[in-house]
């Protein structure tokens, strides 16, 4: 409609066609190379765990004694044909002390490891948006959700995490099984624990959106608050929330390695990242891959996603876009 | 000042009374039992005192002052007694580990040293590293410094203790040999050739915690700078012909330091956290490898005692945060 009017009036057409601030975002945050390739690699390690296991020949939890403590192909391609390398490109990575695929095992952890990030990310933004925009939308509620932030902010949250993990490993472990029990716990754990950062910030968006003048209108035709915070003040705040997602993510993908690596987290045998990495520590001297793969897979994985939070935060601060 | 000061501390209290509440009443959930490890043999009724005696089923109501009262009148009182051999506290029950059955506090007072030493040493090395960094960084903005140093504090925060550490371990004590993969704790100062394995088991756990530690420092650091660098009165001082190291060492950093200082303060407390798995990795047996042996072994009290210690720190810590803000930003101070 903006173009038929201009077209009337005879002013100058832009040159390109107009672009959608989704557009302009895109731009943006292709052109910052650590978030491409961030995301690059995020892409990779999702289809390297979910599809990888379709492709891959080998079994995680099957055994085979035989082929048991294989060295990676790089340590059996560096010592030479003649040592006595136990090596095989049957198993690039290796194997473990009962003969499972290392490779195999990295595909299944990294599933749990992402699965836990995500959801326990979710949560997080989701508890984190719903007290946020309550306590910026409502002026009766933001004293007293705002204290509680101050107060779980206030909370020592490693130990808290652990203790809690401790109390409710048992009972749920009774009603939903071993692994969906456990999953249930870490994720929801550590939702409730990381959603004070994405309240603050929603919060502080959303007192100053709502002195402005589009929410004034949609006040005055009658818009019921319901509408005017999913219609008007949510598609504002997105770009806050898509930043604390991403650090969200990072920071939930950590704290699940951190419990497993302690050896709170899923059962024995239930291989995530973390587990992968602790249960290796053991027999570090002789068999490093083992603790360096999983590793690699933790901090790649953060790093890229750390990489994308930034070039989104660049890429949705107008600020910065044009430059 | 001090109003601002008194209401900050006021203000603390019902924190810290909350915060005690919940990880109280989070920890009477739970399943354990202290006579859990006792041999068969003992009779029921035996046992049931011996719980009793413990303190074991007691009412939320009557428990929680309780253990308020122990913690936060009868420690302090033997931390008194201790100092200048009083006996104020003579008489009183403290909280008895259930794992040891002896004071919760003997045991936190015997593993602090190890941890404070190792978080503290790294707490210094890290602020040292990062704050030159940060200055630089900002100073050459884009230029390749930057551009590592931006890298280098990504890398920081995204790889994790548990696996920096084991990597380092990996490298320096396994393939090179250098460095002894183990802290032992028992080591005694006493002279040079002590001293230098005292420092060669430091290395990298300091380094561990610091590069953390660093990048977080140091990313404050250079967008605080960068924030000062564009203001009106660096201009007016390079007018008026002041040297560069002058302007920038002198004006922008003193500025810049306002908000990095609350957030060195801040990170205090979290760097115990952080040093749980640390600690963890390199067998230091402090504070945090003690939490970690109470939670396995299902000692309450002394779990208990440790995550409201954590509390303790980090409400001490914001506290003199917001204070340090007021002192050092007249802004701030609204009295």
């Amino acid at each position: 409609m903006t173009d038929a009017t201009n077209a009337t009036i005879g002013e100058k057409m832009p040159e390109a066609p107009a672009r959608g601030r989704w557009a302009d975002v895109w731009r943006q945050f292709r052109a910052h190379r650590g978030a491409f390739w961030g995301m690059m690699f995020l892409v990779f390690i999702t289809l390297f765990v979910t599809v990888g296991p379709l492709i891959w020949p080998h079994d995680p939890t099957a055994l085979d004694i035989r082929s048991k403590d294989m060295r990676p192909f790089y340590v059996g391609l560096f010592a030479g044909e003649d040592s006595n390398v136990k090596w095989s490109w049957e198993h690039p990575l290796g194997t473990d002390n009962l003969g499972r695929d290392l490779m195999a095992k990295l595909m299944l952890g990294g599933q749990v490891s992402l699965a836990v990030g995500w959801v326990a990310m979710l949560l997080a933004l989701f508890l984190g948006a719903l007290i946020g925009v309550s306590a910026g939308f409502f002026k009766s509620l933001d004293g007293p959700l705002m204290r509680m932030t101050d107060l779980f902010l206030a909370l020592p949250l490693l130990p808290l995490l652990l203790v809690m993990m401790l109390l409710f490993r048992e009972p749920l472990r009774a009603t939903f099984g071993s692994e969906t029990g456990t999953f249930i716990l870490i994720v929801v754990v550590i939702g409730i624990t990381s959603w004070m950062q994405t309240a603050r910030v929603v919060r502080g968006d959303v007192l100053a959106l709502k002195e402005r003048e589009f929410i004034l209108a949609a006040r005055s035709i009658g818009t019921p608050s319901s509408k005017i915070i999913s219609r008007h003040l949510l598609p504002n705040v997105m770009s806050a929330i898509m930043v604390s997602a991403t650090l969200g993510l990072a920071n939930a993908i950590i704290t699940e390695s951190a419990i497993s690596f302690l050896g709170l987290g899923f059962p024995p045998d239930f291989p995530t990242w973390g587990k992968l990495l602790s249960d290796a520590t053991s027999r570090l001297q002789r068999f490093p891959e083992r603790v360096i793969w999983p590793g690699v897979a933790i901090s790649f994985t953060v790093l890229a996603v750390n990489y994308m939070g930034d070039g989104l935060r660049d890429a949705l601060d107008p600020r910065i876009r044009g430059r | 000042m001090l109003t601002f000061t008194i209401r900050r501390l006021i203000l603390a209290v019902p924190t810290l009374l909350f915060i005690s509440l919940v990880i109280y009443s989070l920890l009477e959930f739970a399943p354990g039992d202290p006579m859990a490890n006792m041999p068969l043999t003992i009779p029921d009724e035996v046992k049931q005192q011996m719980r009793e005696a413990l303190g074991v089923g007691q009412p939320i109501w009557i428990s929680f002052p309780k253990w308020l009262y122990q913690f936060f009148i009868v420690e302090p009182l033997v931390l008194i007694d201790g100092i200048f051999g009083s006996t104020f506290s003579e008489g009183q029950q403290r909280i008895i580990s259930w794992q040891t059955r002896s004071p919760v506090m003997d045991i936190v007072a015997e593993r602090l040293p190890q941890t404070l030493w190792v978080v503290g040493t790294a707490y210094v090395v890290a602020i040292l590293i990062a704050l030159p960094i940060g200055i630089y960084s900002a100073y050459r903005q884009y230029s390749v410094f930057d551009q590592a140093g931006t890298f280098v504090a990504m890398v920081g925060y995204s790889v994790p203790p548990f696996f920096s550490g084991v990597l380092v371990i990996v490298i320096f004590s396994v393939n090179l040999g250098w460095l002894p993969s183990i802290y032992d704790t028992t080591l005694e100062v006493v002279d040079w050739e002590t001293f230098k394995l005292q420092l060669k088991q430091m290395i990298m756990p300091v380094m561990v915690l610091a590069l953390q530690i660093t990048s977080q420092i140091s990313r404050f650091m250079r967008a605080s700078m960068l924030d000062n660098l564009k203001q009106d009165y660096v201009r007016t001082a390079r007018a008026k012909g002041m040297s560069e190291w002058t302007v920038v060492m002198v004006h922008v950093l003193r500025n810049s330091m306002i908000p990095v200082v609350t957030v060195i303060a801040l990170g205090i407390p979290s760097i115990f956290g952080g040093a749980i798995i640390t600690e963890q990795v390199f067998k230091v047996n402090g504070i945090g490898q003690l939490l970690i042996t109470a939670i396995q072994a299902n000692d309450l009290p002394t779990v208990q005692t440790l995550t409201f210690v954590f509390a303790i720190l980090i409400v001490l810590f914001n506290l003199l945060a917001d204070v340090l803000y007021g002192i050092l930003d007249p802004r701030i101070r609204y009295d």
